[in-house]
């Protein structure tokens, strides 16, 4: 029996890339801080490119604590989803052509949120990786470590708790 | 109010960019307390499918409630930063009304403010969520106090 040929990768990029287009885009608080996703593989790294808006303390000027701990949060919220989408995509149990803004997968709900708060944020963008260290089929715990000009010098990390969406898709 | 504490109620907010970007309200300033509110706009709005505030506007409600807190304690320094902010998310935020956070800094040593919050919408008898940090306390001279 011959083995099914691979998929183009551009079909295959184009497929991953739209889905996470439509899971980010269906939240409007993500595009009021204007938080935006790259994408490598599965891996998903946040940025939140800086604007006078997320000011805090205009006299240093410094990050606004709520914007950083919001972004952190974001981008928890958002791997978590990506991390269902991806293996119900790669099973192909979810057609990425039907995600819409009105048809999306439920995303987890916060729990609780702990902000560690290691450095002033700069007036410079922001990038965030999260880390899920435990998915169950009720509760996730994750981790995130968000930085600036140095990836080795975190400004911020959380951890948080998420109340996982019943499975439907 | 007094004058003073008055001036502050009314400019708190405009003077922080991201304050004014969610339109945070300072309702009350106490000493070592502050209430602040923030409209329902759909523009915060975190879960397309229920129409509910994102968590992390919530998050930036509460923290800026607390650093108000922190600068009314008559311990207090010129300044402060979050060390560490705990939320707790106890339920949604009902779509379409304002959400009003509450903070007391109940501690404060030095160089440590300790703080906690709660936040809730129109049903006062059921908080949406809690929140719990410490903060920094910086003096006028510009120094951290010293330990």
């Amino acid at each position: 029996m011959m083995r099914a040929k691979p998929e183009p990768v551009q079909v295959v990029k184009l497929r991953r890339d739209s889905a996470l287009k439509a899971l980010v885009n269906g939240v409007p608080y993500i595009q009021f801080l204007g938080v935006e996703f790259d994408r490598r593989g599965d891996e998903l790294t946040a940025v939140m490119p800086f604007a006078d808006t997320l000011i805090g303390n205009p006299f240093l000027p410094a990050l606004h604590g709520g914007a950083i701990a919001a972004f952190l949060e974001v981008t928890a919220i958002i791997e978590l989803a990506w991390t269902g989408l991806w293996e119900a995509m790669e099973a192909g149990r979810l057609d990425p052509t039907t995600l819409h803004p009105t048809h999306l997968p439920r995303l987890p709900k916060t729990i609780d949120f702990t902000v560690d708060y290691l450095r002033t944020g700069l007036p410079r963008d922001a990038y965030a990786r999260a880390r899920v260290n435990r998915s169950g089929r009720r509760y996730a715990s994750v981790q995130v470590e968000a930085w600036q000009d140095n990836r080795a010098r975190l400004f911020a990390q959380a951890t948080g708790h998420f109340l996982m969406p019943e499975k439907d898709v | 109010m007094t004058d003073a504490k008055a001036k502050l109620a009314q400019h708190f907010a405009a003077a922080i960019p991201h304050a004014m970007a969610l339109g945070m309200r300072m309702d009350k300033i106490g000493t070592g307390a502050a209430e602040l509110s923030m409209g329902y706009d759909e523009r915060f709005i975190g879960d397309p499918a229920t129409g509910v505030i994102h968590g992390g506007a919530v998050f930036a409600l509460m923290d800026t409630c607390c650093g108000a807190a922190v600068i009314s304690h008559p311990g207090g320094g010129a300044g402060t930063a979050t060390i560490d902010l705990r939320m707790d998310y106890m339920r949604p935020a009902t779509p379409g009304q304002r959400i009003r956070a509450r903070a007391e800094c109940y501690h404060m040593t030095r160089a440590v403010a300790f703080v906690r919050a709660t936040a809730m919408d129109d049903d006062e008898g059921r908080l949406v969520a809690t929140a719990t940090g410490t903060f920094t306390v910086e003096r006028a001279d510009g120094k951290e106090a010293a330990e």
